[in-house]
């Protein structure tokens, strides 16, 4: 475990293989809610906290659990139960204790269970930092850093992305191309920006 | 007879998931470099299709309203590990490319969307025919974007060049291309359906 390792995992997760730009997970939420910049922020919020704390609860599944009983064939299946599950206990704690915070983000808050950035990220720890049925060392520390990079890199391209659409709802655009096709290639442009990073990996 | 030819049919061209319901994209864009990706990756989220969409629809009744949800979540996981095993079982090569996104099928919205609009309350067999001509419409527009991709990006067809000299644009393998190629691709069904109205 060294600092250099902990760079690689943030340049990558939040430049070069950017979540939405370029791995595509999460990117129905991506088009649907950049339309404007402050829902878009309060959903990029919700992301990083949902992908940081299913970081953690899915390593230990997948570390006590899942390795010392040999039942790693069962991992898509508990891992989207216990993120469906963990969603669900924090919508109804905000609901309990901060009726303001629930009405700023609680209605994304179940788009986030079928969001596809929760379940990769969790997916991508486990094939990154677990080899030959072992946990690589540090391997906690490098989950946890990869999950809340990926939420930094998801609101990243979140932010510029509605600020691009936001502009754009004072331009005059052709009928057909009005909505989500130019979403996409607006978002493909972005993707095409962030390639310029990946002279940076090793 | 009629209905179940007209449910089959439905998903193919009028309530395309890719086109027209713009459902799970992810994969979608993901796989969608080459074309045998993208009929590998089509055909495991038909299978996943089918199986959850008649499952669902055989226990609808028994299934509490309520956690309805979480519910069709372990049906389909299930079938997405059935699909993950057999892959890499036969196929390794196609796993191996393929990637995370095998497991992720179990957050493709056309699959839960299909359990929770349609299966959910209509007979096993209309759900069967709903789940194939889905899955199959979800086929067909990975075969037509990966074939967009896989000649314009190495001027080459299921790995048969086509083209002699033909200079590759390297962009359209790369991600970017994928977002390029959908947003023109959906313009351009507005513009043939705005035409006709």
């Amino acid at each position: 475990m060294n600092i250099q390792e902990f760079l690689t995992i943030f340049i990558s997760a939040v430049f070069i293989y950017n979540v939405i730009l370029s791995r595509f997970l999460g990117l129905c939420s991506f088009i649907a809610i950049s339309k404007e910049t402050k829902p878009a922020l309060a959903m990029s919020s919700a992301v990083l906290f949902v992908i940081t704390m299913s970081s953690i609860i899915t390593w230990f599944v997948y570390r006590f659990m899942l390795l010392p009983f040999n039942l790693t064939y069962l991992r898509t299946i508990s891992f989207i139960l216990v993120i469906a599950t963990f969603v669900q206990l924090v919508e109804m704690v905000i609901r309990k204790f901060s009726p303001q915070l629930y009405r700023a983000f609680g209605i994304y808050l179940p788009l986030i269970t079928v969001n596809c950035a929760v379940l990769g990220v969790a997916v991508l720890n486990i094939d990154m930092f677990f080899g030959n049925g072992k946990a690589v060392a540090g391997s906690f520390y490098y989950s946890i850093f990869q999950g809340i990079c990926v939420g930094l890199g998801y609101t990243l391209a979140m932010l510029l992305m509605s600020g691009i659409r936001e502009r754009l709802e004072l331009c005059d655009i052709p009928r057909s191309l009005k909505d989500f096709p130019l979403a996409f290639i607006i978002a493909a442009i972005l993707s095409l920006s962030f390639m310029g990073f990946s002279g940076f990996s090793r | 007879m009629k209905t179940l030819i007209k449910e089959f049919t439905r998903g193919i061209i009028k309530e395309n998931p890719t086109f027209v319901l713009v459902l799970g994209l992810c994969p979608t864009l993901a796989v969608s470099v080459t074309v045998a990706n993208g009929i590998g990756m089509g055909i495991a989220a038909t299978f996943v299709l089918l199986g959850s969409s008649v499952i669902v629809s055989l226990i609808k009744d028994l299934i509490p309203d309520r956690i309805r949800i979480p519910c069709y979540i372990v049906i389909i996981a299930t079938f997405v590990t059935i699909a993950e095993m057999s892959m890499k079982a036969y196929s390794p090569v196609l796993d191996r490319a393929l990637g995370i996104y095998v497991p992720l099928i179990v957050v493709n919205c056309i699959v839960l969307g299909r359990a929770e609009a349609f299966a959910c309350n209509n007979s096993m067999s209309r759900s069967f025919f709903d789940g194939l001509g889905m899955g199959l419409g979800f086929t067909l527009a990975l075969i037509l974007i990966s074939a967009i991709r896989e000649f314009l990006g190495s001027g080459q067809l299921l790995g048969h060049t086509l083209v002699k000299g033909f200079e590759p644009i390297f962009v359209f393998g790369m991600p970017s291309g994928a977002l390029l190629v959908i947003g023109l691709l959906l313009g351009f069904f507005n513009f043939l359906k705005n035409r006709k109205t």
